[in-house]
C-alpha cells in the first residue's frame, strides 16, 4: 500500500541503517557537498556509501531519495549533474530536485527516474506544481509549510502528482529556496551552498550578569538570563527589537518544532500522499525513536485503529511545539 | 567599450513597500520627468492585500511613464499561494502590454511561451535554468541579489548567448527572504488577515536590532530585507564588462532621481566613480552600503575599494 508513505531522514550511513530497520518507507539523503540543502560537516554520503545504503535499503523494501534541492551558482553547474549521474548509477529511487536547470537536465537524461519537486522550490499553488509536472515529468511535490489542511485539499485536486508535506522536526519560517539570511550574516548562501545558520559561525558569551548571548558571525541572534536554556542561533528564531518592541520579541516564530501527529489522519483524508520526518542532523537514537513512533502511529491509521500520539508529543523533549499554518491561517 | 556602456540600461525596480497611492504617484512623476532611467518596473511583488490601494492608478502611471520615454514592465507577485494571488498572477499574464516580469513559477505556467521577463525572485542561479527559461519564451533575466561576481560573469554570458537582456540588482536593500506569515502585522500583534496595513507606517521597512543594539534586518510585511543597501557602483565596469545589461536601483525611502543620476553619470564616465560613490554615501544618510555578495563575502559587507581586484 503507497498511501501514508513514511519518509525518513538519513544523515549518516548509521541514520540511514537506524531509519529503514525502524519503519521507513523511504529515506532522504545527500552527498558531501553543496549539492543538497543540509550540507553540514560529518553529515551527508560518499558516493560508495551511498552505494552500500542502496543495496540495504532496496534488501529491506525501502526506497532511497537523493536530495540534489539547492541551485547551482553558474560555472558549478556540473557538481549537480556528476551527482545526478552518479545517483542514477547506484540506483536511487528519485531525485528531490528545486533548480530548473537540474530539473531539466535530469529529466532529459535520466528519464527512468522519478522527480520531486524539493520544498526548495517552493511551489505552493497548484499551476506553480503544474508547471514542473508538465515540462519535467515531476511525480511528487514537497508541499512548504504554509498551507492549512483546507488549501492542502483543493491543491491536490488540481494537481497531476502526489503530495508530500512535512509532518515533524525543524520548523522553517521562510519560504524555502528564497533565504539568504544566512549568507547576509556568514557569507555562506543556504541557495548555492546548503548550508543555514552554520555551526562554524557559531559563538556563546557569558555576560557579568550570568546572562548569555549565542551568536552567528558575530551577530547576536538573542540573549538568554540566567536561568534560561540558551538556544543554537538561528536567524529566524532569534529575538530582536523593533522600534515599538523595545524588549525584544521573537520577530519571525519562537523556536517551536512542527508535530503534526493529530492531524495525520486528516493530512490523508486531504489526499497527502507521503509524510517526510524532517531531521537529517539529527541523531541515530532521535531517528529511532521517531520513526517507530511514526511508523506505529501510521499503520493504526491505516488498518483503522485510534493511533497512540503520547510517544509522539514526547518526543519533542519539552520543546514548544506547534501546528503551523496546517492548523489554522492565522498562524500566518 | 565605451559602446558598449552606452548602452548599459539603468532601470527602476517595484517598489517594495507600501507607499501609499499619491506618494507612488508623486514618485513616478519625478521619475517620468527627472530620473535618467531607461526602463521602470511596476506593480505589487510582495502582498496581494495591497494591491487594490494603487492598481487603480497604473494605467496612469503606465502612461506618464511611456511618455516620458521610459519602457515599464509589470511584475508579478513572489508569493502566489491564494486565490486572489492566483487571479492577479494569470490576470497579469495574459496580458500583450506592457511587457510583464514573473516573479512565481505560477506566473510561468499562466504565461507559457509568450514573451516575459524572469524576475529576481525566480532563481535563475545558472546558465542551464537560463537556457531552459529562454527556451520557454524568457527574454530577459534579473540575477539572484546574493550571486557572486565569478556566477555574474558565467550567467550573463550564457543569457547573451540566448540572446537575452540580463539584469542586476546594483542599489537598495536585498530581499533575503519572504514568508507567508506577515512580520509586521505580528511585531503589532496582529495576524495577515488583519493587519490593518500597519506597514504602511515604515517607508523603508520596519527596523530590527540585535538585543544588543546593533542594526541587522528589515521587515516589510512578508518579506525579510537587508539593513545596508546593497551598493555595486564601483563594480558597475566589471558588471557591464561582463555583459550585465541592465543595472537595477531599487526605490528606497532616498532621493531616488539623485541616485539614479549618480549611476547614469558613472556608466556615462562623467563623474569619477569614488566621488559617485562618495554621493551616494550622502544621499543614503545613516544607512550602510554593502557590496559582499558580489565579492562571495557575508552580504552586509563593505569590502573596500583596495581589497577589489
Amino acid at each position: 500500500m503507497s498511501l501514508a508513505e513514511l519518509i525518513c531522514p538519513a544523515g549518516t550511513p548509521a541514520a540511514l541503517r537506524t531509519a529503514v530497520d525502524a519503519g521507513a518507507d523511504a529515506v532522504y539523503c545527500g552527498f558531501q557537498d553543496a549539492t543538497n540543502a543540509r550540507n553540514f560537516p560529518g553529515l551527508n554520503f560518499t558516493p560508495d556509501e551511498l552505494a552500500e545504503a542502496v543495496t540495504y535499503a532496496h534488501a529491506r523494501g525501502t526506497k532511497v531519495l537523493l536530495a540534489l534541492n539547492t541551485y547551482p551558482p553558474a560555472g558549478k553547474v556540473d557538481l549537480w549533474r556528476q551527482a545526478a549521474d552518479t545517483g542514477a548509477r547506484l540506483g536511487v529511487d528519485a531525485f528531490i530536485v528545486a533548480d530548473m536547470g537540474v530539473a531539466d537536465y535530469i529529466a532529459r537524461t535520466h528519464p527512468g527516474v522519478r522527480l520531486h519537486l524539493s520544498v526548495q522550490a517552493a511551489a505552493s499553488s497548484p499551476e506553480a506544481i503544474r508547471y514542473y509536472c508538465e515540462h519535467f515529468g515531476v511525480r511528487r511535490v514537497v508541499l512548504p509549510r504554509i498551507l492549512t489542511i483546507p488549501e492542502i485539499r483543493q491543491i491536490k485536486r488540481e494537481i497531476p502528482c502526489e503530495i508530500e508535506t512535512f509532518i515533524f522536526g525543524n520548523h522553517g519560517l521562510m519560504v524555502e529556496g528564497r533565504c539568504s539570511l544566512t549568507n547576509y550574516l556568514t557569507g555562506q548562501s543556504t541557495n548555492m551552498d546548503g548550508v543555514c545558520s552554520p555551526a562554524s559561525d557559531v559563538e556563546y558569551a557569558r555576560h557579568e550578569d550570568g546572562s548569555m548571548s549565542s551568536q552567528l558571525a558575530g551577530f547576536t541572534i538573542d540573549r538568554f538570563g540566567p536561568e534560561e536554556k540558551a538556544g543554537y542561533p538561528t536567524i529566524c528564531k532569534g529575538r530582536y527589537t523593533a522600534p515599538h518592541r523595545p524588549e525584544g520579541y521573537y520577530a519571525f516564530e519562537e523556536p517551536v518544532s512542527l508535530n503534526l501527529s493529530r492531524l495525520l489522519p486528516e493530512l490523508i483524508d486531504a489526499g497527502v500522499h507521503a509524510f517526510k520526518i524532517e531531521g537529517r542532523q539529527r541523531s541515530k537514537s532521535y531517528v529511532r525513536g521517531v520513526v517507530r513512533a511514526f511508523r506505529a502511529a501510521v499503520d493504526d491509521i491505516r488498518a483503522g485503529r485510534e493511533a497512540n500520539m503520547a510517544d509522539l508529543v514526547a518526543l519533542t523533549e519539552g520543546q514548544k511545539q506547534t501546528q503551523g499554518a496546517f492548523e489554522t491561517k492565522k498562524w500566518r | 567599450m565605451a559602446v558598449t556602456e552606452m548602452t548599459t540600461k539603468l532601470t527602476l525596480g517595484p517598489i517594495a513597500y507600501h507607499w501609499p497611492a499619491e506618494r507612488r504617484r508623486d514618485f513616478y512623476a519625478r521619475i517620468a520627468d527627472e530620473a535618467p532611467v531607461d526602463e521602470v518596473y511596476l506593480g505589487e511583488v510582495i502582498c496581494s492585500k495591497r494591491a487594490p490601494f494603487h492598481e487603480g492608478e497604473l494605467p496612469e502611471i503606465i502612461e506618464r511613464l511611456e511618455r516620458a520615454g521610459k519602457t515599464v514592465i509589470v511584475s508579478t507577485l513572489a508569493e502566489v499561494m491564494l486565490k486572489r494571488e492566483r487571479k492577479a498572477t494569470d490576470d497579469l499574464a495574459v496580458m500583450d502590454t506592457p511587457e510583464i516580469e514573473v516573479n512565481n513559477a505560477a506566473g510561468l505556467y499562466a504565461r507559457g511561451r509568450r514573451p516575459h521577463r524572469i524576475g529576481p525572485f525566480m532563481n535563475a542561479y545558472n546558465e542551464a535554468t537560463i537556457a531552459w527559461m529562454a527556451g520557454q519564451g524568457a527574454t530577459h533575466v534579473c540575477l539572484p541579489t546574493e550571486l557572486p561576481a565569478e556566477a555574474i560573469a558565467v550567467a550573463a554570458a550564457a543569457a547573451r548567448d540566448e540572446g537575452l537582456g540580463v539584469e542586476v540588482q546594483v542599489f537598495g536593500r536585498a530581499s533575503l527572504a519572504v514568508s507567508a506569515r506577515c512580520y509586521h502585522a505580528r511585531a503589532h500583534g496582529r495576524t495577515k488577515d488583519n493587519c490593518r496595513f500597519v506597514c504602511e507606517d515604515d517607508p523603508d521597512g520596519m527596523p530590527l536590532r540585535t538585543r544588543d543594539d546593533a542594526p541587522i534586518l528589515r521587515v516589510n510585511g512578508i518579506q525579510t530585507q537587508s539593513e545596508s543597501y546593497v551598493d555595486l557602483l564601483p563594480e558597475a565596469d566589471r558588471l557591464v564588462a561582463d555583459g550585465v545589461t541592465h543595472l537595477r536601483l531599487m526605490p528606497q525611502d532616498v532621493d531616488m532621481v539623485a541616485v539614479a543620476g549618480v549611476f547614469r553619470d558613472v556608466l556615462d564616465g562623467a563623474l569619477p566613480v569614488d566621488e559617485a560613490d562618495g554621493r551616494l554615501g550622502v544621499l543614503s544618510g545613516a544607512v550602510n552600503l554593502s557590496n559582499g555578495f558580489y565579492h562571495g563575502a557575508a552580504g552586509y559587507r563593505r569590502i573596500a575599494m583596495a581589497a577589489r581586484t
